[in-house]
């Protein structure tokens, strides 16, 4: 174990979500549905050197193993996050985020007039798509395309 | 086997292709010439938030045709349903009375969602700036018939090309048959970038009188008045999009003017004489693509 590279405590059992992109972390946060109701411990480390990055950003929530599911939908924003289960202090699995196909609730339209955006019940659902390297998210009633997906976090 | 038909997207091109010739055999029936009563004891459900006139009768009268029974809730009716309820509710106690539902909506997307919520299949008859695939049908089965074939040809799409949800539908239909896309309107009424970006299609920004005498469809749609700040750069615009007997002589003999009706005055009616004006002809072929969009979602 690389100790110093520990910039916040070792947790004993947890998620990790590593290689974020510098100043993403609370967008990841906000994705995961963390907030003030939580009750979890979760640590955030900003702006961390990395070899790869540059700086990064670090996520630990500890105690709580989120779900692949979860996690796939940070791959929006940070799609080289690496995530890292933690048991008995050691790293148990680890594995790069995958883009998800579709993502419900998590991103709002930016057309005014999308019936996702009116008083109905209901629920945005965007397809994730990947052209020229770059990631966008088109919606599933008016087809309306998001290019910055990080402006339309619900 | 299609259910709904919220958006041309949702069609094969093999699909168009077996509702169109659906449509052909429904031809007499639509000119009343004989009868066929495939949808009797069938009731369809009109459901207009915006109005219209076009859309709603010639679905009904398709109806008709069919032996099957029309309810009509105007958007006077919609509107106030729209104050009381959710669209999602409306749906749901509709669609317990009736075999199928036609819908136009002045938000994008109304169609799928309302598709989501119902017991039976949902026609999208317009969804605000979105799609209006019914009108595609009828448009690509009037050039098949005027054109005599659907594959290669050239179409000018002129007017308002930002808005018009009817282009929008087209374009999309055009692309799966290598037409060539020439694209008329003025800058602020271009068509949006999305579909540049989506469509694999053969498109080029163009003049009038450059591709005049070329194309084998002229496709006019209404610039409308709202769309500008003030009323002189309007009449200046629409004004220079205008089709006269002039730009038709222009036009090859064999090509077509087709037009989604209502005009305003984007074409003159001194044209309406001339060979290639086949808007109205587009119009009553309305009724047996409905036909054919009815039979297929209902039987
Ligand atoms: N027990 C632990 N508690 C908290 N964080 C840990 C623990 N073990 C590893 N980490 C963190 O998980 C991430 C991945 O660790 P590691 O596989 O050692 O590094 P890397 O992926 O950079 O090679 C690092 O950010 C590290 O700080
Ligand atoms: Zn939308």
């Amino acid at each position: 174990m690389k100790e110093r590279e520990l910039v916040v405590s070792k947790i004993r059992e947890g998620t990790v979500i590593d290689h974020i992109p510098a100043g993403k972390a609370i967008l990841v946060l906000k994705i995961l549905g963390i907030d003030e109701r939580t009750k979890e411990t979760v640590s955030m480390a900003l702006n961390v050197p990395s070899k790869k990055m540059g700086t990064k950003d670090i996520v630990k929530v500890e105690g709580l193993f989120i779900k692949e599911e979860e996690l796939n939908k940070i791959a929006l924003i940070a799609p080289n996050a690496t995530i890292n289960l933690i048991r008995d202090y050691e790293i148990e699995k680890k594995f790069k985020v995958k883009l998800p196909e579709v993502v419900k609730g998590i991103l709002k339209c930016p057309n005014r007039m999308c019936i996702s955006n009116s008083k109905e019940p209901v629920v945005s659902i965007f397809y994730i798509k990947v052209e020229d390297n770059k990631v966008f998210a088109k919606c599933h009633y008016c087809g309306k395309r998001i290019k910055e997906l990080a402006d339309y976090l619900i | 086997m299609m259910k709904h038909l919220i958006s041309i997207d949702d069609l094969k091109k093999e699909d168009i292709l077996k509702i169109l010739d659906k449509a052909e055999e429904f031809e007499d029936v639509a000119l009343g010439i004989r009868k066929c009563k495939i949808l009797e004891g069938k009731i369809l459900a009109n459901l207009f938030f915006e109005p219209s006139t076009r859309t709603r009768i010639s679905f009904e009268t398709a109806m008709k045709r069919l032996g099957g029974e029309v309810v009509n809730v105007s958007a006077q009716e919609a509107s106030s349903m729209a104050k009381g309820e959710t669209l999602a509710d409306t749906i749901r106690v509709v669609s317990n009375y009736c075999d199928a539902i036609v819908i136009r909506h002045y938000l994008e997307g109304a169609a799928r969602f309302a598709a989501e919520n119902s017991a039976v299949p949902v026609i999208n008859a317009g969804d605000g700036a979105g799609q209006h695939p019914t009108q595609t049908l009828l448009d690509l089965y009037t050039i098949r018939k005027e054109c005599r074939k659907l594959e290669g040809l050239s179409i000018a799409l002129v007017g308002d090309l930002k808005y018009s949800r009817t282009i929008h539908s087209l374009i999309k239909a055009l692309t799966l048959f290598k037409t060539k896309i020439y694209l008329v309107s003025p800058e602020i009424l271009s068509l949006p970038e999305e579909f540049f970006e989506e469509l694999n299609g053969d498109f080029q920004k163009a003049k009038l009188e450059e591709v005049i005498g070329e194309v084998d469809v002229l496709y006019v749609t209404r610039i409308q008045k709202e769309r500008f700040l003030d009323e002189e750069e309007y009449k200046k615009v629409a004004g220079s999009y205008r089709i006269t007997v002039e730009t038709v002589e222009r036009m090859r003999s064999d090509a077509i003017i087709l037009h989604p009706l209502p005009r305003v005055d984007e074409i003159d009616v001194k044209v309406d004489k001339m060979r290639q004006a086949r808007y109205f002809k587009q119009a009553f072929y309305g009724v047996p693509v409905r036909m054919a969009i009815l039979s297929e979602v209902m039987q």
